[in-house]
């Protein structure tokens, strides 16, 4: 008995160090980030009344990104904060409210959940590869974009897929739900829907299915995980503008939005935001798209 | 909501996938189910072992690490790669529902009383025999309740490929929440009735059999 219950807590000490060496190795990659200027009484710039100044007033924001998309919005396990592109705008935003980046509340949203958390105000804001359509902006409101990417495919290097036109009857990974997934299905391929990009990514990896479908950017980030195994090929097939989502209760968060966006644009804050995060996969970086007007 | 009516076909294609699910893992199920349930009733001591293993294993394991397995767990050592997505889908769910299924099975033949096997053991049957035309028959009279709650459970377990590769009712369903997010509770009462619908012909097919196979004891 005795001999068993070393046993068990030699074990439970081997765990507790293994746990904590994925601590360790998780916490290394935060070094990303980008310096961002904290406005100073913000709450000064906004007129009464408005969904900004009670945010700079109260000095707390939660805002909606994705924590599964190398690049664009990723957090690991063990990571405080999350990462990405989509983050690295939320910061920008929440500093022209004089909210510093460990004052943001981040929240997880995945595709299905982006218009309810900001109909019932979970979030105050979406930044979550949220493509701008007019059907969503029918329920939600959404500024920008900030971010022109287009769907491209990925597959295991020497596929005989070269381009979109070969996709013709062949699988088509992506996620369940996707407007990616139904791009690939219009143009004839098989579609397979998954939870989440690595599962997908894992089907490509083992030839279940021959081809992953996303916007270029993540596929992006997967083929450097993997570079003798996967490429991506063909030219973008669709466009997808990227937006901020928010509540329509509040309107008036539309122009604070895409001023502050043009802003970063115009001193280079979003260029070395795209830098630190798209950027680190290879592609050069774009020229910041043309803003939608806002509705008064 | 005009979306989801002109393009009535996907909803119906993707129902269509749905019930091959639910009908090729259900047949499927039931044999290997009740093979398993004849294991584990069975004076075959080895057979017997075997088969409760499995049930322990494969009903202490939620659904979705069984569809894991499957679909990513087995292709990595080279297994089902080249199968067709429904065929893995089946497969998970036979290999989940099938335990299930042995378990009605056996607590069916369990209210059998011993006298009736002892019986046909006694007019020489053999193990084989009495199972077919003596127990089995009584049996599956009584576990007609049973097995019809396993099966509007492995009705509703379908939803589960959705996240792997199926295009079934609640994939199409996502699909149609992420693009029209105006209608999302509409769309999700629509695909609600489908369900609805499928269940509500089982559950009445297997009130049907009970009536018939009431038998006066």
């Amino acid at each position: 008995m005795r001999f068993k219950r070393t046993k068990v807590v030699l074990a439970v000490a081997g765990l507790s160090l293994g746990l904590a060496a994925c601590g360790n190795a998780g916490e290394s990659t935060q070094s990303d980030n980008v310096d961002v200027k904290v406005a100073e009484n913000a709450a000064d710039n906004f007129d009464a009344g408005t969904r900004m100044k009670e945010l700079a007033e109260s000095g707390k924001i939660t805002i909606g990104v994705k924590f599964d998309q190398p690049g664009i919005g990723f957090k690991g396990a063990t990571d405080k904060m999350p990462t990405g592109f989509d983050p690295e705008m939320g910061k920008i935003l929440a500093a022209s409210l004089g909210i510093a980046p460990d004052k943001i509340s981040w929240k997880e949203t995945i595709s299905d959940n982006r218009e309810p958390f900001l109909q019932t105000g979970e979030v105050d804001l979406v930044i979550a590869s949220y493509s701008i359509t007019d059907e969503r902006r029918q329920v939600v409101g959404q500024a920008g974009p900030y971010y022109v990417t287009g769907q491209q495919l990925l597959v295991k290097k020497g596929s005989d897929i070269k381009s979109v036109a070969d996709i013709k009857g062949k699988e088509v990974c992506s996620v369940t739900g996707s407007t990616s997934l139904d791009n690939v299905e219009a143009k004839g391929a098989k579609p397979r829907g998954f939870d989440t990009y690595s599962e997908c990514v894992d089907q490509v990896l083992s030839g279940t299915v021959d081809s992953m479908t996303t916007d270029g950017a993540i596929l992006l980030g997967y083929a450097a995980q993997h570079p003798d195994e996967l490429e991506v090929v063909g030219d973008p097939f669709s466009e997808e503008r990227y937006g901020i989502g928010y509540s329509k209760d509040h309107p008036e968060m539309c122009q604070w939005i895409s001023d502050t966006i043009k802003k970063a644009e115009d001193d280079g804050t979003w260029a070395k935001a795209f830098e630190a995060t798209l950027g680190k996969s290879g592609v050069d970086t774009p020229e910041p798209p043309a803003l939608d007007k806002c509705q008064a | 909501m005009e979306d989801v009516m002109s393009n009535f076909d996907l909803v119906l294609k993707a129902f269509w996938v749905t019930i091959q699910l639910l009908v090729f893992s259900g047949i499927a199920s039931l044999v290997f189910g009740t093979v398993l349930g004849a294991c584990r009733v069975g004076p075959v001591a080895v057979l017997a072992k075997a088969a409760s293993v499995y049930v322990t294993m494969v009903r202490n394991t939620p659904l979705l690490v069984v569809f894991i397995f499957v679909f990513n767990g087995l292709p990595q050592i080279d297994l089902l790669v080249g199968v067709p997505f429904l065929v893995k889908g089946v497969i998970a769910l036979t290999v989940y529902t099938s335990a299930f299924v042995c378990e009605a099975i056996r607590s069916g033949v369990n209210s059998i009383s011993i006298g009736q096997a002892e019986a046909s053991r006694a007019i020489g049957l053999t193990f084989g025999q009495s199972m077919q035309t003596v127990i089995l028959p009584q049996a599956f009279r009584a576990v007609v309740p049973p097995l019809a709650s396993v099966l509007i459970a492995l009705a509703k377990n379908t939803s589960v490929a959705a996240a792997f590769g199926l295009m079934e009712a609640t994939a199409r369903m996502r699909y149609f929440t992420n693009n029209h997010p105006e209608d999302r509770t509409l769309i999700f009462l629509t695909f609600a009735i489908g369900y609805i619908i499928i269940v509500e012909v089982m559950s009445a097919g297997a009130m049907g059999l009970e009536r018939r196979w009431k038998v006066a004891r």
